[in-house]
């Protein structure tokens, strides 16, 4: 089957039922998408496709049909995204296991609801899990992306 | 004398480990520094001044952070420690984990082995932490834990900058024919401000690393910092929000094989037989083998994709035998009532005579309570992994990993080959939380490479495998009682607190056949250590002779459930002396100005005093852990029946912060990390087996129940101490404290959520 990947194609000879993280993690080695839970849980796997925030574990990758963006092509060269800057700026990332599903599942966030109140923030946010407990600064990080966005 | 005498007569275990690691005592011996481990491995015009710095000639410097990044930030932490003295910026160096290796013993662990209070700092107290100091040379275990990390590196990391420095300023002075003293070192280069004249490090660097260390660098004083003191962007940050490959699930080789593992669900059960005739057949499946482990028994599936051997692996059919543990969880709560009730416990230290005081007291004087604190996985978010490769008479093993000197350990037993012939390749971990300490991940993974044919081979577990295996935070029970006086203060306490030996435990699972004897100070952290003034105080530990569970480190050890269980009885006694919770605090630890301070700055940030509307209330707690003061106020809501977490505030006194920011991080990160476990988390037993599997009925704090924490940091304590984990211990009994002030029910038993409801 064919896979678009962060605007590339991939050929990739698959069995249908292969859950999409595995087939980027494995088979494309396309490590940002993380496994956490294998089932839905943590959201450490998020992907964005058709503008939603998708929980790639959960995704058969024969279902795929349009482009997957994943965090390996956020940044554009050496220019991080707003959210990956912000992400810098407020120093969010402990371990840094979730940050990748949190930066992608933010990013789908505010491209749908550029400014996002907390209760917004809070419902978007509460299936991707962090155990080091970065929320207070993940939050912090969401509003700041949203006020760099709104003034740029 | 006599006390040290006594104290040392008795086999506690850390001491137990020392003499199974085989370590000899002698003092010329420990003058003796180890091997550089980086000479061997120098790169192309690379010199290395000692175990912590290599500098090019191409004016690449890197410096050695021989500790785990599991979150915690010592990637950049210890960096800054060399970077201050050696007179380099931050953002100019490169940061490694290094090989391991025994130069980067940890010592600041070991020393906080010793069965005393923190705030003892009497002639025994320290004789017997600078012996298990000693110890800890011979011992030689690369570790991460115990909030010991920066404490150790203090001084080691700063005199290894200071030492290279000093050593390319001589070289520079030959050089340039001037006296070393004149010279002037900033960002990497040397300057002489009589002649102008700069030189980069690289340029001296070759010349420099072949002259003597000095013996006599002085460490500069605070004031002088430029680095340290001062909140640093963190150096790992960069790679984590680009979503680089920089964990051990991460490892890609050339021809890499992938694996997983499924074992006896049964802690400590065998394998009867296996059937792989369904999963050889399907699609990518190598090999499936059995794995006889000291850990567990069970199978592997080895093949060229980690999904394809998730699904083979369910695809075996394998009889299990039973496993030697009890077979439910009731069936380990009658054990903890029957260990309670037997007069086998030790107690680490005992204040005027307790039995007197509760022999005499009337019956109307007594406060009594039981509480209880569940097993708990760790579950750091990345699963449990390792790579391994075995090929050409060398092991190399990739994983994140706590203590890379028994991943090499546990390696050379499996595999016959010597220290020299095993690499341990230390990535980046995805969480640790006491988890990664244990040898398991690793020892399969080794098991498994030796049926590659040298193909390297990734084995990662699935959530599944994680959570419903040990080893686990223990269960623990504590019965608590006291003798109130007549001006409502307690006249005496004694707890009496059961639950399996946390270092029996690791110490057998590194050392298998080892089964270490004598009490265990960790059971009893947090409690017998704590600075109340009570005329007469006992706290006893019951080692529960629990069969086949194992049970582990899990972020602040004994504290974590010690803190719940002596905290919240604090706050019952306070309410049966009709006193206010934190007035009742400062009356007891009136002897102890570091702990005045975090109260006082307590109830100045959480307005305390301040009264709050119908429908909400605080309730505080404190702990002294890791030699860190920490008083946490945690601030509930009514909402319909349920309760909300609305706000904790703390202070923390750890006596001298490194990085602000990153402290902070690690106290939110404490707290979180408790509240999670407070409010919903329990591993429990039912056939002999664990009942929970993943994160459906293991769940951790989400973001919307997460509260606003604020955090305050004093520095008046007179010891250096850690932050990884004090945060944790106080928020448990500070919520269930708010929970009774917001609605009078007193919950002593976690997790809370089994009689309250959270929003």
């Amino acid at each position: 089957m064919k896979l678009q990947v962060n605007g590339a194609f991939h050929d990739v000879d698959v069995e249908p039922d292969m859950p999409l993280l595995w087939v980027l993690r494995d088979e494309l080695n396309i490590k940002g998408p993380k496994f956490g839970c294998g089932a839905g849980l943590c959201g450490a796997c998020t992907v964005i496709i058709d503008g939603q925030a998708v929980r790639s574990c959960q995704t058969f990758a024969s279902d795929v049909t349009t482009d997957v963006r994943t965090i390996d092509g956020l940044a554009k060269g050496d220019t991080l995204h707003a959210v990956q800057q912000a992400w810098l700026d407020e120093q969010v990332a402990q371990c840094g296991y979730c940050q990748a599903g949190q930066i992608m599942n933010a990013v789908a966030l505010l491209e749908n609801n550029p400014n996002p109140t907390d209760a917004d923030i809070d419902d978007a946010m509460s299936g991707n899990l962090c155990r080091c407990g970065t929320y207070p600064r993940i939050r912090a990080a969401i509003k700041r992306a949203a006020a760099t966005k709104v003034e740029a | 004398m006599g006390r040290l005498a006594t104290i040392t007569r008795r086999t506690f275990l850390v001491g137990a480990a020392v003499v199974a690691g085989g370590a000899a005592f002698g003092y010329y011996k420990y003058q003796q520094p180890y091997a550089n481990p980086l000479e061997g491995d120098l790169a192309e015009g690379e010199s290395t001044f000692n175990p912590y710095v290599k500098i090019g000639t191409d004016d690449t410097i890197t410096v050695i952070a021989p500790r785990a990044e599991m979150g915690q930030g010592v990637y950049t932490t210890l960096a800054a420690l060399v970077a201050e003295e050696l007179d380099v910026t931050l953002d100019q160096i490169t940061i490694e984990h290094g090989p391991s290796s025994p130069a980067y013993f940890n010592e600041a662990g070991f020393r906080d082995g010793a069965p005393f209070a923190a705030f003892d700092r009497g002639f025994v107290a320290d004789a017997v932490r600078s012996t298990l100091g000693v110890a800890s040379k011979f011992l030689a275990i690369q570790m991460t834990g115990g909030s010991s990390s920066t404490i150790d590196a203090y001084d080691k990391m700063r005199h290894a900058g200071a030492v290279a420095r000093e050593m390319l300023k001589a070289a520079a002075a030959e050089k340039l024919g001037v006296p070393a003293a004149s010279l002037k070192t900033e960002a990497g280069q040397i300057t002489d401000p009589a002649s102008g004249k700069v030189l980069t490090y690289g340029e001296v660097a070759l010349d420099a690393a072949r002259r003597d260390p000095p013996s006599d660098v002085t460490l500069r004083d605070r004031s002088k910092w430029k680095i340290l003191g001062r909140s640093q962007p963190r150096r790992d940050m960069p790679a984590k929000v680009t979503g680089a490959p920089v964990f051990g699930i991460d490892v890609d080789l050339p021809d890499m094989l992938y694996a997983t593992v499924r074992m006896n669900p049964q802690p400590g059960g065998g394998m009867t037989r296996f059937d792989d005739s369904q999963a050889k057949s399907m699609r990518g499946v190598k090999k499936v083998i059995a794995i006889d482990s000291p850990y567990g028994k069970g199978i592997a599936v080895i093949a060229d994709n980690t999904w394809r051997a998730f699904q083979a692996a369910q695809a075996v059919e394998i009889e299990w035998a039973d496993g030697p543990g009890p077979r439910s969880s009731d069936d380990v709560s009658t054990l903890l009532d029957e260990t309670l009730a037997t007069d086998d416990f030790f107690s680490l230290r005992t204040i005027g005579d307790p039995d007197v005081a509760f022999a005499d007291a009337p019956r109307e004087k007594i406060v009594e309570a039981v509480y209880d604190a569940p097993f708990l996985s760790h579950a750091p978010l990345e699963p449990m992994n390792a790579t391994a490769r075995v090929k050409d008479g060398v092991l190399d093993i990739w994983a994140p990993n706590q203590v890379p000197t028994v991943m090499k350990m546990v390696g050379g037993r499996i595999t016959g080959f010597e220290d020299a012939q095993i690499n341990v390749h230390t990535t980046f971990l995805g969480g640790g939380f006491g988890r990664r300490l244990e040898p398991d991940f690793s020892d399969y993974a080794v098991r498994i490479a030796m049926e590659t044919d040298g193909r390297p081979v990734k084995v990662t577990w699935t959530r599944e495998e994680d959570v419903s295996h040990g080893p686990y935070r223990p269960i623990a029970r504590g019965r608590y009682r006291a003798v109130m006086d007549d001006n409502g203060l307690p006249k005496a306490l004694v707890g009496s607190v059961a639950s399996p030996s946390v270092i029996a435990g690791m110490v057998s699972r590194i050392m298998p056949g080892i089964t270490p004897a004598g009490p265990d100070n960790t059971l009893v952290h947090g409690a017998f250590d704590q600075p109340y003034g009570i005329p007469n105080y006992r706290i006893d530990g019951y080692k529960l002779p629990l069969k086949g569970i194992e049970v582990a480190s899990w972020r602040s050890v004994g504290n974590s459930y010690n803190g719940f269980m002596h905290e919240s009885f604090i706050d019952e006694l306070a309410h049966a002396g009709g006193k206010d919770p934190l007035s009742f605090r400062r009356e007891l630890m009136k002897d102890y100005p570091a702990a005045l301070a975090v109260l006082d700055k307590l109830e100045e940030i959480s307005g305390w005093n301040t009264p709050l509307p119908e429908g909400k209330a605080r309730g505080m707690a404190f702990t002294l852990s890791f030699g860190t003061w920490v008083g946490e106020v945690v601030q509930v809501a009514d909402v319909d029946g349920s309760v909300r977490i609305e706000k904790v505030w703390c202070v923390a006194d750890p006596g001298q912060v490194i990085d602000p920011k990153n402290f902070e991080a690690q106290m939110m990160s404490g707290i979180i990390f408790g509240l999670s476990a407070g409010i919903n988390q329990k591993i429990t037993f039912a056939d002999g087996a664990v009942e929970q599997s993943n994160f459906h009925d293991f769940d951790a704090m989400r973001m919307s129940q997460c509260p606003q924490i604020d955090v305050a940091i004093l520095e008046n304590s007179d010891h250096m101490s850690g932050a990884g984990e004090p945060g944790l211990p106080p928020v448990m009994p500070a919520l269930a404290n708010a929970i009774f002030a917001l609605n009078g029910k007193r919950v002593r038993r976690m997790p809370l959520n089994e009689e309250i409801d959270f929003v």
